[in-house]
């Protein structure tokens, strides 16, 4: 199967076989451990699943606003994101 | 009382699931691998990392399309919501009358977009359209090819005529669920008719209203036939909205890894809104449960 016509790169594929891989041990954490729904402090129900996706969007608006404040390299950006995803997974 | 785990149900899903991964996923990854390369065609890519991201947050041309696309979806919620609300509070209740006004106001949902914006842009016409040719003839000037304030009455009047309609339904629907009762004590201590629609109607309508604003606000941040069918985005670059912006970028110049950068920011925001959209619609079921 000829595939260049999707332009992949080494980074962009990291990318995709991390987030694959973080799918892949949020379903065998719910195998192993199921959970019941929590309300955080946004006052929703939220599973792992949810928190998951909310950490990876926001981080999506913290990189791009990095971008935008302090330009390339989005190491720092990096950082944030990463307390971000943590503290979602805490308190949301 | 234990129930059985059978979790094979799942495979019925695996159709569904490849289908959106060949529509959906496939795409936006490529879309992804685009966004931070530069190519000349050919399918000969190089690398620029996130210049083309860094190039679209600077660009003078994103944020006058985004000014544009927020100034219009305001414009549009502001007279489409107050306007559907008050058609739906004075809709007949039932009989004859109710089926007819649901059917008539139901009419321009039906509609395909790329024909809304043919109907509009014949209608505006000064030599064949009625609207044209009547405001011409009261020597009102109109010209919504080389007038910019002619285009945006023209696409706002359009947009509302197209879609007050799913308002005034939602609302109509929200307002036939009140039972009689609540009615009747409001008469009972003579509430005004302000009253009434303030602390009944409106905190029952609040459901349907919110979903309706959300679909509203979605539609038209992507709108994108209506307003290329009648203005083309023109005059000038009065009416380019975010997505003819986009179409321009990446079909019209070819450029492939600014195109992406952009839809990917782009495709960030309808997300978001897409996610607030779902979370309030499932907890609107979850309180309608209880």
């Amino acid at each position: 199967m000829n595939l260049s016509w999707m332009a992949w790169t080494k980074e962009t594929a990291t990318f995709f076989i991390s987030i694959f891989i973080i799918l892949v041990i949020m379903t065998i954490w719910a195998i192993k451990r199921p959970e019941t729904p929590r309300v955080g402090i946004l006052r929703i129900e939220t599973t792992r699943g949810d928190r998951l996706f909310l950490s990876l969007l926001g981080s999506a608006f913290i990189c791009i606003a990095w971008l935008g404040f302090f330009g390339a390299p989005i190491y720092g950006g990096l950082v944030v994101c990463f307390f971000y995803a943590l503290a979602v997974f805490r308190w949301v | 009382m234990n129930k059985t785990v059978n979790q094979k149900a799942w495979f019925l899903v695996l159709p569904v699931f490849l289908l959106v991964a060949f529509s959906a996923v496939i795409p936006l990854m490529t879309v992804i691998n685009y966004s931070v390369q530069d190519t000349f065609g050919n399918n000969v890519f190089s690398w620029v990392g996130l210049d083309w991201f860094e190039e679209i947050i600077h660009s003078q041309r994103m944020h006058e399309s985004l000014g544009r696309q927020a100034m219009l979806t305001t414009i549009i919620l502001l007279i489409e919501v107050p306007f559907g609300i008050f058609i739906a509070l004075n809709m007949p209740k039932k009989g004859f009358w109710a089926s007819f006004c649901l059917v008539v106001i139901a009419l321009p949902l039906l509609i395909p977009w790329n024909v809304v914006g043919t109907i509009w842009q014949i209608f505006g016409r000064k030599d064949i359209g009625l609207l044209g040719h009547t405001l011409a003839s009261m020597g009102i000037e109109y010209n919504y090819a080389q007038d910019v304030l002619s285009a945006w009455i023209t696409i706002i009047v359009m947009d509302v005529w197209h879609w007050t309609s799913l308002i005034v339904l939602l609302c109509y629907a929200g307002l036939q669920s009140i039972p009689d009762a609540y009615y009747q004590a409001a008469k009972i201590d003579q509430a005004s008719r302000w009253s009434v629609f303030r602390y009944i109607e409106l905190p029952k309508m609040s459901g349907v209203l919110l979903i309706a604003i959300l679909l509203r606000f979605m539609d038209s941040f992507m709108i994108y036939s209506e307003p290329f069918v009648l203005t083309g985005g023109g005059p000038g670059n009065s009416t380019t909205f975010l997505s003819i912006d986009l179409v321009n970028m990446a079909l019209g110049q070819f450029d492939l890894g600014p195109a992406s950068a952009y839809s990917l920011m782009y495709f960030l925001v309808v997300l978001l809104v897409s996610w607030v959209f779902f979370t309030v619609m499932t907890s609107i079921d979850k309180k309608g449960a209880v």
